[in-house]
């Protein structure tokens, strides 16, 4: 029996139609200040290989974004973070 | 007045009383140029994430300290880099929102909240985990 294209969407996850709007996370919770030497926090911001993840797939607003960037290049510095590894997560 | 915040790491193969006594040296080098001293961090032993001057790790301090005139940052600058025993050090300007940051976190309000938030993702997915994906393909 075939089944139609609403009854596949209904019995697989039915949130995959659901789109959800990103938001800037600093924006949203309040959070003025980033703490480079805060490194957990950083690592939310940067993939495996240990490159900043871009404002696509953040959300971050391009001012939170810059300075994401800033604060995870003097994480780099400090020896907190990678400047390039494999399977860093 | 102005905050500035001088983040370094001491050579791990010094004895602790060495390491020590380079933030102790680097504190009256401050004082002796005219700053106060706010708070002194002390991060202690850390891994470093990459090969520095072939040591593996390092000791952390971090200190605020707040300033009329900062006409002097070079020379102290020049210091640290003519230190032996630090490996880097980063001195960087403070915002109000860095002021405000670094007060809360001595207080203990910055690390706690980030403890419950990591609990309540994790239970989160153990949720998501726990439900049963019912697909019946034949239905």
């Amino acid at each position: 029996m075939a089944a139609s294209r609403e009854d596949v969407k209904f019995l697989s996850n039915p949130k995959i139609g659901l789109k959800h709007k990103k938001y800037c996370r600093f924006r949203k919770f309040g959070i003025k200040h980033i703490d480079y030497k805060d490194a957990d926090f950083l690592l939310q911001f940067i993939n495996e290989q240990g490159k900043l993840l871009p404002r696509r797939i953040t959300g971050n607003s391009l001012k939170y974004q810059r300075r994401v960037a800033t604060a995870v290049k003097r994480a780099r510095h400090l020896g907190m973070l990678p400047f390039l590894a494999d399977l860093m997560k | 007045m102005r905050h500035y915040e001088v983040t370094f790491i001491v050579d791990p193969v010094l004895s602790g009383d060495e390491v020590k006594s380079t933030a102790e040296h680097i504190q009256n080098d401050l004082k002796g140029f005219g700053a106060t001293i706010i708070a002194v961090d002390e991060m202690g032993l850390q891994q470093l994430a990459y090969q520095m001057n072939k040591r593996s790790s390092g000791v952390y301090y971090s200190i605020e300290f707040g300033t009329i005139a900062a006409d002097w940052l070079v020379k102290f600058e020049l210091n640290l880099k003519r230190n032996e025993k630090l490996m880097r050090f980063l001195t960087v300007k403070l915002d109000k929102y860095g002021i405000k940051y670094n007060d809360d976190k001595r207080n203990g309000l910055i690390g706690k909240r980030k403890k419950d938030a990591t609990a309540a993702k994790a239970e989160e997915l153990d949720a998501v985990v726990a439900a049963p994906a019912v697909v019946d393909l034949d239905a």
